[in-house]
This record gives C-alpha cells, sequence and structure tokens, in this order.
C-alpha cells in the first residue's frame, strides 16, 4: 500500500480528521492572512485618509441599517471600464476605517466609492425621497422617512469608542466632543465648527438635506454628509500610483 | 457493523469493500477514476508553476513577485494609457485644441460629440436628464435660456467650476436674497412683486393686485440683477424673468416661494472629477444641443 492510500486512516478516524482540518487550515491562514499585517509591501502609504466625523458615522450607520450595501459597491476595481466610469480604482488605505468595510458584492445600482462631491445635496436628498423624480428610469426604492426622522445619535459618543477598540484611531477629544461636532456639521455659523475642522481636518460642514427640513437634524442630513464624503479624502495628485504597483 | 477486513472483495463488482457491513450489506471501495485523479495530479503540479509564473508566497519583508511581474494596477494603467493614445491620435489633442477650434474641425468635433454623449450620461444626466431636458431646479439644456451663458466658453467655464459648488474656489457665485425669510420685504409686498414678475413673461396677474406697486418694487429690489425689465444677467446668474421658461416653476405661488426664501442651485466642479479633454467635450456636446450661443 502506498502513502496516497493513506487517506483512509483521516476517512476512518474523526479525531485525526479534524486535526488534519486545523492544520491546513492554519498553515492557510498563516500565509495568506498574517503577511498581510506585517508585510510593508503590502500596506500601502496613502495621505488624507481620516476616520469619519461623528455626523458621517451615523449616516454610515443608516447606510448600513437601511442595506444599502446590497444593490450598491464601494469598490472601484483596476478595470478599465470601471476606471472610465467611476475614477480612480479604489485603495485599501481607502477603507481603512470602515468597519465593516463597504465593498459590497454585486451591483444593482451603481458603484458608490467615488460619490462624493458628484452631485448636488439637493440632488442627493431628493433622489433619496423619491429615485424617480430625478432619474425617470430608476428601480430604487424611496426612502422619504429618512426626511422626516430626526437623527438618534445620542450614543454616538460611545459608537466611536466602539470602532476605537477596533482599531479606528479616535481620540478621546473626538469622542469627547462628539455630540457637540455631530450638530456643528450642520451649521458654519456653530461656534464649534472651528473645532471640528481642527480635530478632523478637511470637513464638508453645510445642512445637507439641502434646506428642505432646516429646524431638524434628520437621518437625510446623515446619511448626505456620509455619500459626499465617499472617495474624497485621497487627494490623487499627490498619490504615486507607481509606487503602489501590485 | 462487522469486524474489519480489508481484502474483503464483493463477489458480483470484483471490487474490494471497505469492511462494513449493515444487515448482510457491505460498503464498496470504489476507487476514484484514473482521469479524475490524474486531473488533480495536474492542478497540483500546474499551481507550482503558478507559484513561479505570479506574486505568490509572502516572505518576511516581500513576497515572491513571480516572473511574469504581473501587477493589476500596472495592468490598469497600460489599459489606460492606452486608451488616451488611441483617442488622442484620433482628435488631434482635445486637451489642446481651443473649444472654436474643436467646434471647426469635423473629425475634433465627431469625436468630442461621441465623448461627450457618454460622458453626459452617467456624470450629467442624473440631473439635467438622459435627454437634458432638465427638471425643477435643474435646467434644461436644449433651449437657448442659459443662467450663465450660452457661448462654448461660458459652458466650458460652469462646467469647469461648478456652481456654487463646496469644492472649487473659482466656483460661480451669487445669492438672491431670501426677500421673505430675512424680512426685506412684507408678505403682501412679495405678492404684489411675484405678480408683477409674472406679468413680465406675459402671464396673468391676480386679481387685485396693484401692479404699478409691484413694478416699484420690483425696480427697487430685483432689477439690479435681473435688469429694468427682467432680462436678467447671465454674469450674475440671474435668470431672464421675460420667457416662459421657470427654473422652480413660474405658478404665482412658486415665485412666491422663491422671492421669499431665494432658490440657490448648484452644480459641482467638474475640473477635479474628469480630465480637461472630457470638459471639453462635454462643453461642445451641449453647445451643439440646441441652444448653444
Amino acid at each position: 500500500m502506498s502513502l496516497w492510500n493513506k487517506h483512509a486512516i483521516f476517512e476512518k478516524n474523526s479525531i485525526i480528521l479534524i486535526l488534519g482540518i486545523i492544520v491546513m487550515i492554519s498553515f492557510g491562514g498563516l500565509v495568506e492572512i498574517a503577511p498581510l499585517f506585517y508585510l510593508k509591501s503590502t500596506i500601502e502609504q496613502v495621505k488624507g485618509v481620516r476616520p469619519y466625523t461623528p455626523l458621517e458615522l451615523a449616516g454610515r450607520h443608516i447606510y448600513v441599517r437601511e442595506g444599502c450595501y446590497n444593490c450598491h459597491s464601494q469598490m472601484i476595481r483596476p478595470l478599465r471600464d470601471e476606471v472610465e466610469r467611476y475614477g480612480h480604482y479604489s485603495l485599501a488605505a481607502e477603507s481603512m476605517f470602515d468597519k465593516p468595510f463597504q465593498w459590497g458584492s454585486k451591483r444593482t445600482g451603481p458603484d458608490l466609492a467615488r460619490l462624493g462631491g458628484k452631485y448636488s445635496d439637493d440632488w442627493q436628498f431628493r433622489h433619496l425621497v423619491n429615485p424617480r423624480d430625478v432619474v425617470p428610469q430608476s428601480i430604487m426604492p424611496g426612502y422619504p422617512f429618512l426626511a422626516k426622522a430626526e437623527l438618534d445619535a445620542d450614543d454616538i459618543g460611545q459608537q466611536m469608542k466602539v470602532q476605537s477598540l477596533s482599531g479606528v484611531p479616535y481620540t478621546e477629544e473626538m469622542i469627547a466632543n462628539a455630540a457637540k461636532d455631530l450638530k456643528a456639521q450642520v451649521n458654519p455659523d456653530d461656534p464649534n465648527a472651528a473645532g471640528l475642522e481642527k480635530r478632523y481636518g478637511k470637513v464638508n460642514v453645510r445642512k445637507f438635506d439641502g434646506g428642505n427640513n432646516p429646524a431638524k437634524l434628520t437621518e437625510a442630513d446623515a446619511l448626505i454628509a456620509y455619500l459626499q464624503v465617499l472617495g474624497t479624502m485621497v487627494d490623487f495628485k499627490g498619490y504615486d500610483a507607481k509606487a503602489n504597483y501590485r | 457493523m462487522a469486524g474489519h477486513n480489508h481484502d474483503d472483495i464483493d463477489h458480483i463488482t470484483g471490487t474490494s469493500t471497505t469492511g462494513h457491513e449493515w444487515d448482510g450489506i457491505k460498503e464498496l471501495n470504489t476507487p476514484l477514476p484514473k482521469w479524475w485523479l490524474n486531473l488533480f495530479y495536474a492542478c497540483i503540479i500546474w499551481s507550482v508553476g503558478y507559484y513561479v509564473a505570479y506574486p505568490a508566497w509572502p516572505g518576511i519583508s516581500s513576497y515572491t513577485k513571480g516572473v511574469l511581474g504581473y501587477s493589476s494596477r500596472a495592468d490598469v494603467q497600460v489599459e489606460l494609457d492606452a486608451l488616451k493614445a488611441q483617442r488622442a491620435s484620433a482628435a488631434a489633442d482635445l486637451a489642446k485644441a481651443d473649444l472654436a477650434a474643436i467646434k471647426a474641425d469635423p473629425k475634433m468635433l465627431a469625436v468630442a460629440l461621441a465623448q461627450g454623449k457618454a460622458a453626459f450620461g452617467d456624470n450629467c444626466a442624473p440631473c439635467h436628464g438622459i435627454g437634458a431636458t432638465g427638471s425643477k431646479g435643474y435646467p434644461n439644456l436644449n433651449d437657448d435660456d442659459w443662467l450663465w451663458g450660452g457661448k462654448l466658453a461660458d459652458i466650458y467655464t460652469t462646467l469647469q467650476n461648478g456652481i456654487r459648488s463646496t469644492n472649487n474656489g473659482e466656483t460661480r457665485i451669487s445669492a438672491m436674497p431670501a426677500f421673505g425669510k430675512d424680512g426685506i420685504l412684507k408678505k403682501e409686498e412679495i405678492r404684489t412683486v411675484s405678480n408683477y414678475a409674472v406679468t413680465l413673461a406675459g402671464g396673468k396677474a391676480e386679481a387685485g393686485v396693484d401692479l404699478k406697486a409691484g413694478e416699484k418694487l420690483f425696480a427697487e429690489n430685483c432689477a439690479s440683477c435681473h435688469g429694468d425689465k427682467g432680462a436678467g444677467n447671465p454674469e450674475l446668474g440671474a435668470p431672464n424673468l421675460t420667457d416662459q421658461i421657470w427654473l422652480y416653476g413660474g405658478k404665482i405661488e412658486d415665485v412666491i416661494e422663491t422671492v421669499t426664501n431665494s432658490r440657490a442651485g448648484v452644480m459641482p466642479a467638474w475640473n477635479e472629477r474628469l480630465d480637461t479633454a472630457t470638459i471639453k467635450s462635454l462643453a461642445v456636446y451641449v453647445h451643439s444641443l440646441g441652444g448653444g450661443k
């Protein structure tokens, strides 16, 4: 009996089979996953990526809650047609603070990785309320309740704390000022708006629902704030593509 | 289950059994087909070739790059460069050419229109509509009514820098006062001046409105931007009020809403997102839709 016929040992002893599986998966993990954490050449250096502001984070939670990822990807692959349509291919670093990431796996709607700044706030608002108002052939459902629902983000500081546990570099100052920063981002006249920009850097500060609901901070405000920052953090003028070929 | 006897041979098939037996039925130990097994071994050997050719094994500070030097990012760059070269040769270089020159040269014009149409579909149609017919708040680009000017150069500037765009320092900016919200005019005055504005476009005023007073209010509050006769001023993005084209609706109630709270449509700047050649193509395309000046 040659070595090749020894598989009967695994097939007939479940404990040995389990041990064999554990050894194989550990080896696979060691080779395929572990190096990604330490290999310098797989960790790209990109300037500009910052953690989400409290308002953007709250919007991101709405994005996840409503299941936007079921129809929209956030991953421009390095393929000619995708770069032509959506812009520069996505970098790993651009989703380093996305926990969990929103790459998605299917496009019923278009990719959203570089949506930020592509359309106006007012368009985003009308499109969320009823997509057919601006894109007659759209099959996306409307989300009119976002325009009315007041943003419930009393726990935004705690949510940021949880994110920081998983590696998002929120400082204690950011967490302590979370509630104030959240409100400041929709009001350029807010005394805290300067503090928000000091803590986070380049931030869009304005009322995002296009003045459609000036008195309230709505879920639409948060979601649009998130959508308008997607893919805009990296300035590709200063990005060395050649150094990051892989 | 009977005792394990590996040398048991099933008499009907002539195949050995595993030694498992239930109620006199024995489990055959049929070997995998030879062709299948050979394919399996071939795949293992193939994988070795793959390790040599493509990036595969991690090391301490780097990984094996493979003899083919494959990189998906480098590949797409090669393809994009090829595309760029192809476009450049087909149309001289749109990026270098003058807008008027593009319009004058049939070959360049054909390329610009094709490229402009394609770019319009993804980038502009969500607001302006597939046929560029616009909707409430988003101008129709087929007519000759232009907020910020309809010459090639005007359209090009608008495309590049946007209108009230938040990410461009040179964007086109103007702000109509919110006459009601900011308490500049009283409610009754707003109704009066709105009625007057509607009559400028040939519309009918409501009964009992003093149009003479409306004219006076218009001269005092509106004429500095919209002109004495309401003909508009593309330098300021002030719409022409004498035509039937209303961006936010031409009913008295719509106009009152506009005068009370003002309007400030936003168009994003495209100079960061699209390259110069594409923006020029778009300018030529939009100019060609029917209303270009």
